[in-house]
């Protein structure tokens, strides 16, 4: 079995670089993602081949931008909305609260059998893990969820939360746990799965949910989904409890058109998914299906404090597609896991360092080459290189503060190697003088350069530097030279 | 907002700014960029001042450190002639770092003074110089690795190829994946090492596949991670190392 299907809690963003270690040593890892995101680009592409993709993002961002912009008036239009159309809404500060209020709800009803449909925000808090110290039983029903359960493991992506594992790695977990024969047939073992969970929807007591957008104008939950389970998990069981960031929020029923139609296509390339649920109350009188009670569970854990900043708050914009995993050359590499938070690749490195603090997550901002494809792609442009700098800044303590665990990556040996640096490259002769001697010692440049010459030749020092060529040149290009004024021509060394 | 760089006529001077990886590492590379400028009929200005741009503290961030040698570099240009730089990393961090990192301080309007005034090398050949080319080289099938930062923090993907385009015995081939970052990335190559590296061997792979003689690039940081990579395979017996150039030299040493 591959590295990363250890079981759970065995990944942290503390061991990020072993945990990359591990998997850049994985050949099923490797290929297994890069496989899988070649295809997600590709789809990607295709689909937006014929749309103005450029004014369609700025529309997205806009929209984004808006609904943050009036963020507090929204949760309040969203809450008192959802309450008239007859939808609970509770508030949770942090996930801790969170899982505290869904369990009460399900106590309050005595369910024993939660059945779950997609959502992040719920792995954000470990819903599961709560719910099954209290005696409740909670079976994820979207099929890679469903997969990664089965496997003890946690989502390493949040879209495709299975895509680290291959048919075989699949047929081999559903075998061991649910008894189906060993194949490689893939309709045979998604016909076993939604038969072994069909039965878990008619049973369940309660069905939880995420949220995609919340609709303020009309108290309206969105949820996108392909494989019909939202549906299920929303409408089958007798009480439904949506659960969602408080940034899900969008001003208008009109606003969700382009971000749906920008979260499909940068997601999984599809123009529309199989299923596009609005929930906008419980069972009516003479209605045949649908819940008796809805409620709406509205996390904090973090956010408003993000919202404060006014650089960071772009953060709060992303929409849960993915592409900018998708797109990242490092994600492709190490996969989901390698970073051991609920939300991995680039934006899980802009996001968790505020859920769980620099200290705990000081290495995911560096892990970036800051190529640009995240921000790039990103439907609603997030800046996101920008902001894995500001959080690199955060992490070597010269930011705002405004970050738990600022300063966490501060050391002494780093400020006296950049304050070295500082020095010498404002004092422009001493520069000079350090690349001549680089130059003239170059054979003297050791062959092992720390981790860089494991992999590449040690880069020699030219023997002569730009700055003597240039003064080589201009004698010989100009020898009536003019007089050198300020910034201008080659100056004599101070 | 999607931004138009708008491009000045051909300026009489412009101003050479080297970076310190060409410095230090190719100066003729930064050699070969001034040459291709005076064969235009302009007057190039080396501020022999001039030490680094500041995006390695930049990108660490450390951008009190960062911010005292970019500030040293702004006094560098108090004419208002065009900045030249042969790199998009450092042109990209002079043209959209420097506003952020002077943002509110009283040197901003020098920042933006200098910001609007950078132009990547290539960039200034094909848009202000509007550079013809005559190719005097052998037939030669040529990769172009275009950086991050030229391609997407200063949207100049077309520049490279372009000129390249332009010298009659070159067969440019395509490199699968040719928007993917090499995985230099400055101080990542140094704190990611092994995610670098293996960011750097799908590179080679893929430039090896294309079937090029050499592969040229537009910035030394790519240039000193890929030629790396491929000298060290060599060493080690397991592959024919591709030589890599700076287009700077490699268009002066065909066209002179």
């Amino acid at each position: 079995m591959s590295a990363q299907s250890d079981s759970l809690h065995t990944f942290t963003p503390q061991a990020f670089h072993r945990q990359a270690h591990d998997a850049l040593g994985n050949p099923q890892i490797r290929a297994n993602f890069r496989r899988a995101m070649d295809g997600l680009m590709a789809k990607r592409r295709d689909v937006f081949s014929d749309w103005d993709l450029e004014t369609l993002r700025e529309l997205g961002a806009n929209i984004r931008l808006r609904a943050l912009a009036k963020l507090p008036t929204l949760l309040e239009q969203l809450e008192a909305n959802c309450e008239a159309n007859g939808i609970r809404v509770h508030w949770a500060e942090d996930g801790e609260q969170a899982c505290r209020i869904i369990r009460e709800l399900c106590e309050a009803r005595g369910a024993k059998s939660v059945i779950k449909g997609k959502s992040m925000v719920s792995e954000e808090m470990h819903l599961n893990a709560h719910l099954e110290a209290a005696g409740i039983t909670a079976l994820e029903s979207d099929l890679g969820e469903y997969l990664v359960q089965l496997n003890e493991q946690t989502p390493s992506h949040i879209i495709m939360p299975a895509i680290h594992l291959n048919t075989d790695e699949i047929s081999a977990i559903m075998q061991a746990k649910t008894g189906t024969k060993k194949t490689r047939d893939v309709d045979y073992m998604t016909a076993a799965a939604r038969a072994q969970l069909r039965e878990r929807f008619m049973a369940a007591d309660v069905g939880i949910s995420g949220v995609n957008f919340a609709v303020a104008e009309t108290g309206t939950l969105c949820l996108v989904e392909n494989e019909g389970n939202g549906r299920m998990t929303t409408a089958v069981p007798p009480m439904h409890i949506a659960v969602t960031g408080i940034e899900k929020v969008v001003e208008r029923l009109r606003d969700v058109p382009p971000l749906y139609a920008l979260l499909t296509r940068s997601a999984t390339g599809q123009h529309v998914t199989t299923y596009f649920n609005m929930i906008s109350s419980p069972r009516k009188p003479g209605e045949r299906d649908g819940p008796e009670e809805v409620h709406l569970v509205l996390v904090d854990n973090g956010r408003s404090s993000i919202y404060q900043d006014d650089e960071l708050l772009d953060t709060l914009r992303c929409i849960r597609c993915g592409a900018c995993m998708n797109h990242c050359p490092v994600y492709t590499r190490v996969g989901g896991h390698t970073y051991g938070t609920t939300y991995p690749g680039p934006i899980g490195s802009i996001l968790m360092p505020h859920m769980l603090g620099l200290e705990a997550t000081k290495d995911l901002p560096s892990a970036s080459s800051l190529c640009g494809a995240c921000g790039e792609v990103c439907p609603v442009k997030i800046p996101i290189p920008d902001l894995l700098v500001r959080l690199r800044k955060e992490a070597a303590g010269e930011g705002r503060g405004n970050v738990k665990g600022a300063g966490a990556k501060r050391s002494r040996k780093e400020v006296a190697a950049w304050k070295s640096w500082q020095w010498l490259a404002t004092h422009p002769s001493a520069w000079r003088g350090s690349t001549k001697l680089a130059g003239k010692f170059s054979v003297l440049t050791p062959s092992r350069l720390g981790p860089w010459t494991d992999h590449r030749t040690s880069p020699k020092p030219a023997k002569t530097s730009l700055h003597v060529l240039v003064q080589q040149h201009q004698a010989q290009t100009a020898p009536s030279a003019k007089l050198p004024a300020k910034g201008g021509p080659a100056k004599e060394e101070s | 907002m999607t931004s138009v760089k708008l491009y000045p006529p051909k300026p009489q001077k412009v101003y050479f700014f080297g970076t310190c990886l060409i410095d230090v590492f190719y100066p003729q590379a930064g050699l070969d960029g001034i040459r291709l400028l005076e064969r235009e009929g302009i007057e190039v200005i080396f501020p022999q001042e001039q030490t680094c741009c500041g995006q390695p503290a930049y990108t660490s961030g450390y951008h009190d450190e960062a911010r005292k040698v970019a500030e040293a570099q702004l006094e560098l240009f108090p004419e208002p002639w065009p900045i030249i730089v042969p790199s998009g990393s450092c042109g990209g961090m002079m043209r959209t770092h420097y506003a952020q990192l002077f943002a509110g301080t009283p040197r901003e309007a020098q920042a933006l003074s200098v910001a609007e005034r950078v132009f990547e090398l290539t960039e200034f050949l094909i848009h202000v110089c509007h550079v013809v080319l005559t190719d005097k080289g052998q037939p030669e099938r040529v990769a172009m690795h275009t950086s991050c930062s030229a391609r997407r923090e200063m949207g100049l993907a077309e520049t490279g190829p372009k000129l390249l385009a332009q010298l009659g015995q070159v067969e440019l081939v395509e490199q699968v994946r040719a928007a993917e970052c090499c995985g230099f990335g400055g101080t990542f190559a140094v704190r990611h090492p092994e995610v670098s590296a293996a960011m750097v061997e799908d590179k080679t792979q893929a430039l090896e596949a294309s079937g090029a003689e050499r592969f040229v690039t537009s910035d030394c940081g790519c240039l000193m991670n890929i030629a790396g990579r491929f000298e060290h395979q060599h060493l080690a017996g397991e592959r024919d190392s591709l030589a890599g150039e700076h287009i700077a030299s490699y268009l002066w040493r065909r066209t002179s």
